[in-house]
């Protein structure tokens, strides 16, 4: 895992899957075209001005609502590097890891976090570095059990591995 | 013999489906006995399944796709999507492929179709899978990729949830159903309020509830962000389960003295009929307390409502009395079987008669995929479960979310308002 640095989109709180990406975009599941769409219906400006790189720091329960694994998928094919919020929704958290989209929980760096400030992460410690501050704030860090998953690079790689195991044993 | 921790029917239920003995908390491999996906998730299911490098599905009986989203096909692209699915599912020979024309919205129809059994596991790229708690089943939602390696190997992680009690004392006043019991509930826990837990719901009020009320009570426990809502399996969900075909069960019950994150006591006397206003569900409010606001659409349906006894509900109101000329009432039965039942007794009458639309059984609207978007401005009072900015069509719209008693009296009245407004004047 590796450090990133990227200008920071701040969201407040109950950030929901609709708003990440409206349904009714869903009847295509083309990476792209949901990314072209990401975050549409409460910020005009993401789609035009988000680089790759950039950090979409919110509040509690982001991405509650559906199962949908557009949501996160579209967030990562914008080219956002990491989502810092105080807490996720559960499917919205697991979609995440499954699909290796790097997101860490940091309600200290959410609440110093502004709209266009520069964070800088280092995701193997979790530790975020507002550049515009100074400050440090240490994000919770991942349990075992999800780290596998992390470092295999998503859910099916992880699973490839436990089954070509199993053929082995 | 080592004496047994007191466990909660969450813990019991997954318990009994892992090899390793789990704690709250812990991550691990469950077993499943049913999964499902639609044609939304399951075409990213289906890629990240191709992924995978297997041959072929853990079990073809005990997988469920169903077009329901945007089907009967709205465009051309949603059309792609259900061909993907139901190329699958033949070339995988899935028994529980339900075509257009036989299906109905997932969650409505599985269990009508005696494919959920009290203390199964299921699990489901959507999020309303929680449902199933009504019937006593550990039931969640999950993602595409999730449901890819349930698919193929028939099992998948989950982290053993705490538990909160709800407990509901209390006999329901006139017009309140299992809609308004959860719209107050989340109204009062929050969006967060159960946030990766599993809800436990019981009481006196529970004990009295029919089954449709669970199942949308159950349906509605995501919205406050938990994993699972379960239900007792007593005497009703025994009867629910008779009407189907004979399977062997076992139920599980909450054991005395089992550890709770949090207990929550609700007098369900006082509850009155609720509507949860733009744009959360939790910002719900008692219908005294709701000035008549006028609406341009009322839609009756969904995974939520679109039951029997929602549809039941609807055209006691809507008997004899006019949809108001100034909105569009759609009413959409769950499932093919309740549409027919609707035509047999009389109720598609009542609903056409009365001026509302009747549909094939979609998730359409609830999504704001078809059958009845919003344009910029609009209000909708609907029985679905979500509302979400831009939930039901144009992001200026507005959803009110309510039960369908309430949804249909606003519909004969033309703005918010409840059942007793309507059988008075009427
Ligand atoms: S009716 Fe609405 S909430 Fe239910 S499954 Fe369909 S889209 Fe989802």
């Amino acid at each position: 895992m590796s450090t990133i640095r990227g200008r920071v989109w701040k969201y407040g709180d109950n950030v929901d899957t609709d708003a990440i990406i409206p349904a009714r975009y869903l009847n295509v599941s083309a990476e792209d075209e949901l990314a072209a769409h990401c975050m549409e219906d409460i910020d005009v400006e993401f789609g035009k001005e988000v680089k790759p790189g950039d950090i979409i720091v919110a509040g509690k329960n982001f991405g509650c609502g559906s199962s949908r694994e557009h949501a996160p998928v579209a967030i990562k094919a914008s080219g956002i590097s990491c989502v810092v919020a105080k807490t996720f929704a559960r499917i919205f958290f697991r979609n995440a890891i499954n699909i290796g989209l790097p997101i860490l929980e940091c309600p200290e760096a959410v609440e110093e976090a502004a709209e266009d400030q520069t964070l800088e992460i280092d995701l193997a410690s979790g530790v975020i570095h507002n550049v515009s501050t100074g400050e440090e704030h240490q994000a919770t860090p991942y349990p075992p059990f999800m780290l596998d998953i992390i470092d295999a690079g998503g859910l099916v790689p992880y699973t490839r591995g436990k089954l070509s195991q199993k053929d082995i044993a | 013999m080592e004496k047994r921790k007191p466990l909660t029917m969450a813990q019991k239920i997954l318990a009994a489906h892992v090899t390793e003995k789990v704690h709250v908390g812990d991550f691990t491999d469950v077993e499943v006995d049913m999964v499902l996906a639609n044609d939304i998730t399951a075409p990213l299911a289906i890629q990240e399944f191709e992924r995978l490098g297997v041959d072929d599905v853990f079990d073809k009986e005990r997988i469920a796709l169903i077009p329901d989203h945007f089907a009967p096909n709205k465009d051309i692209k949603s059309a792609e999507q259900c061909k993907i699915m139901r190329e699958f599912a033949h070339a995988h020979d899935i028994v529980n492929y339900f075509e257009v024309g036989r299906m109905g919205i997932e969650h409505a129809l599985l269990p009508e179709q005696g494919l959920v059994l009290p203390g199964d596991v299921v699990v489901g790229a959507d999020s309303h899978t929680c449902t199933y708690g009504a019937l006593g089943a550990f039931a969640t939602g999950m993602g595409s990729t999730d449901i890819a390696v349930a698919m193929a190997t028939g099992s998948i992680w989950m982290r053993v949830p705490e538990t909160t009690r709800i407990v509901y004392e209390g006999e329901l006043q006139p017009w309140v159903s299992g809609k308004d019991l959860i719209l107050y509930t989340i109204g009062r826990i929050g969006v967060d309020g159960a946030l990766y837990r599993a809800l436990e719901f019981t009481g006196s009020a529970i004990d009295t509830l029919p089954m449709a009320g669970r199942f949308t009570m159950a349906n509605m426990a995501i919205e406050a962000g938990a994993m699972a809502g379960l239900f007792p399996v007593d005497e009703k969900t025994e009867a629910y389960m008779s009407e189907r075909d004979e399977h062997l069960y076992e139920a599980y019950a909450a054991d005395e003295g089992a550890e709770y994150a949090e207990v929550i006591e609700i007098d369900a006397s006082a509850i009155e009929p609720q509507v949860a206003f733009p744009h959360l569900p939790s910002n719900a409010r008692p219908l005294s307390r709701v000035e008549p606001i006028e609406i341009d659409q009322v839609v009756i349906g969904s995974c939520t409502n679109g039951r029997w006894d929602d549809l039941l509900q609807a055209a006691e109101i809507l008997r004899g009395r006019e949809v108001n000329d100034n909105l569009r009432c759609i009413i959409i039965p769950g499932t093919q079987a309740i549409y027919l039942r609707a035509v047999r007794e009389g109720l598609a009458e009542v609903f056409v008669q009365a001026g509302a639309v009747f549909s094939t059984p979609t998730c359409g609207p609830c999504l704001g995929g078809y059958m009845g978007v919003l344009a910029a401005g609009e209000r909708c009072v609907s029985t679905t479960n979500r509302n979400f900015v831009g939930r039901m069509g144009h992001v200026e719209s507005e959803v009110y979310l309510a039960s369908p008693a309430v949804a249909a009296a606003s519909a004969v009245l033309g703005y918010i308002g409840g059942p007793k407004e309507v059988v008075q004047t009427g």
